[in-house]
């Protein structure tokens, strides 16, 4: 703010407090040829309405002086007219929370980083400090129990797109990861959309006639590139392993159809933000829902 | 001058009334609204691309801000959840400003980057099927509706009046900018934009 400005606000909020002041000085003064206190005014409303001479009660009019007291002491002590002499400000009175917490917390975030993810998973403090920080940040895409929905991965059925050791985990919440699977409709036409779905299906078991199976399995070299040629995916790439019956997106027929032929695109954005001790205690969290033997 | 006086004369009344109340406007008001510090701030504000500008109109005419404030305070419990607080060179731009004064949702003013625009698809046309226990409406018509780029073309004019600073060329691109796309890519884009002038962490 320029000094001319914090000249005219300091001008007028002064003469503001002066003005109220006087003002209730000047009203509660006794005037010449006023009717005494209780007894009627002499002028009359609207025919017959009258009032009595009825002073505000002295210990209402002390209540005023002293809210203008008050209001003179605050303007001394915070910023307004000057700049407060106990200094206070919006920012400084952040960063000494900031401070607070940090001294409060550091050596309890310190001491989790020290041991490793696995351990934690086990540490009933640690997952539960994990759980808060994971409804805090990841139950939008993930949901509140952590199973997920299409198109966003269950966290509790360790099964990985992209690893599930600790340094996988750790490396998806702090980059994020990207998901890509290119459209294959055009390369397939419809049915060969069809005989691959057939066969993804029969790699997870399900029983599908034998000639669309062998068909598929032909044509499956387009997917092997990145699914194996097995079909278990590989984890480097986040290529999902099709012979388990999880499915992002879903494994009906006409799901895995479009899934097939429109391509998908997953994307977990990064968060690193969040900082290392606590993605740490994040990662903690989400390997101990998949490994329960580990769980407290 | 009598207090009967005061009382009796309305016209005079009504002047002293204003004359009263108008005090704190003016040196709260005031201030805030010529200081150059205020406008810029310690941080880089572009102005809206076209795309996210239509998507600020969307915002708007849907009423998100009933629901969704976009003013993070410099209280630790707000910056841990949803960033660095909001400071007001980054609302600049907004024409009204959205800052809100509820939050049935959460806060947006740093959502930008958080989610996929995938999630933000699926969120907008039906939150439930992301996020079960959420109570906010979907918004399906979003992906039927296209962004009219002539009208977009006006609102920019507009608002270089208002002072945003948008150059010919900015606004004769407009049209092609948000060639077929729908409300919901609009909302979308400037959902992602939101609050990435001071990025997290």
């Amino acid at each position: 703010m320029s000094p001319l400005m914090t000249t005219i606000v300091a001008v007028v909020t002064i003469l503001n407090v002066l003005a109220c002041a006087w003002l209730i000085w000047w009203t509660a003064l006794r005037r010449p040829g006023e009717v005494a206190a209780g007894e009627v005014k002499e002028h009359v409303w609207d025919g017959d309405l009258r009032e009595r001479n009825n002073p505000m009660p002295r210990w209402w009019l002390i209540l005023f002086f002293l809210t203008i007291i008050f209001g003179l002491v605050y303007l001394l002590l915070y910023p307004g007219v000057i700049r407060g002499t106990l200094g206070w400000s919006e920012e400084r009175e952040y960063r000494e929370e900031m401070q607070r917490a940090q001294r409060q917390y550091a050596p309890i975030y310190a001491a989790f980083a020290a041991r490793s993810v696995v351990e934690l998973a086990s540490d009933p403090k640690a997952v539960a400090l994990g759980r808060s920080l994971f409804a805090n940040t990841c139950i939008n895409c993930h949901g509140s129990d952590a199973r997920g929905a299409p198109g966003f991965p269950d966290l509790t059925d360790n099964d990985w797109l992209y690893g599930g050791t600790p340094d996988d985990i750790v490396r998806s919440i702090t980059y994020g990861r990207e998901g890509v699977m290119p459209p294959l409709g055009p390369a397939l036409g419809p049915q060969g959309v069809e005989e691959v779905v057939t066969y993804v299906e029969s790699l997870s078991g399900r029983p599908e006639p034998a000639d669309k199976v062998a068909a598929g399995k032909a044509r499956f070299v387009l997917c092997a590139a990145c699914h194996g040629p097995d079909g278990k995916g590989n984890t480097a790439i986040g290529s999902k392993n099709l012979t388990n019956d999880i499915w992002l997106y879903g494994g009906s027929d006409a799901t895995l159809r479009q899934t097939v032929t429109e391509g998908r695109h997953g994307k977990m954005p990064s968060h690193q933000w969040l900082g290392d001790d606590k993605i740490h205690l994040l990662a903690a969290y989400v390997y101990s829902m998949s490994h329960p033997q580990q769980a407290p | 001058m009598n207090h009967d006086v005061v009382e009796r004369k309305l016209g005079l009344l009504i002047v002293l009334i204003v004359l009263v109340i108008s005090v704190g406007g003016f040196v709260e008001v005031i201030p805030l609204a010529t200081s150059a510090a205020a406008k810029q701030g310690a941080v880089h504000i572009t102005p809206r691309t076209p795309l996210e500008q239509a998507g600020f109109d969307v915002y708007e005419r849907e009423g998100c801000y009933l629901c969704h404030s976009q003013q993070i305070r410099p209280f630790r419990s707000e910056t841990e959840r949803y960033g660095p607080y909001s400071v007001a060179a980054e609302s600049q731009y907004d024409h009204p400003f959205q800052w809100g004064s509820k939050r049935t949702g959460p806060d947006l003013a740093r959502v930008g980057g958080r989610y996929s625009d995938e999630w933000h698809r699926l969120h907008l046309r039906n939150p439930r099927d992301v996020v079960p226990e959420s109570n906010m409406p979907g918004f399906p018509w979003l992906a039927r509706n296209k962004i009219d780029g002539e009208l977009l073309q006006r609102k920019l004019r507009v608002l270089r009046f208002l002072g945003t600073p948008y150059s010919d060329a900015d606004i004769a691109a407009a049209p092609a900018a948000v060639q077929d796309k729908t409300e919901l890519d609009a909302l979308i884009a400037y959902l992602q934009s939101l609050g990435l002038a001071r990025p997290r962490g």
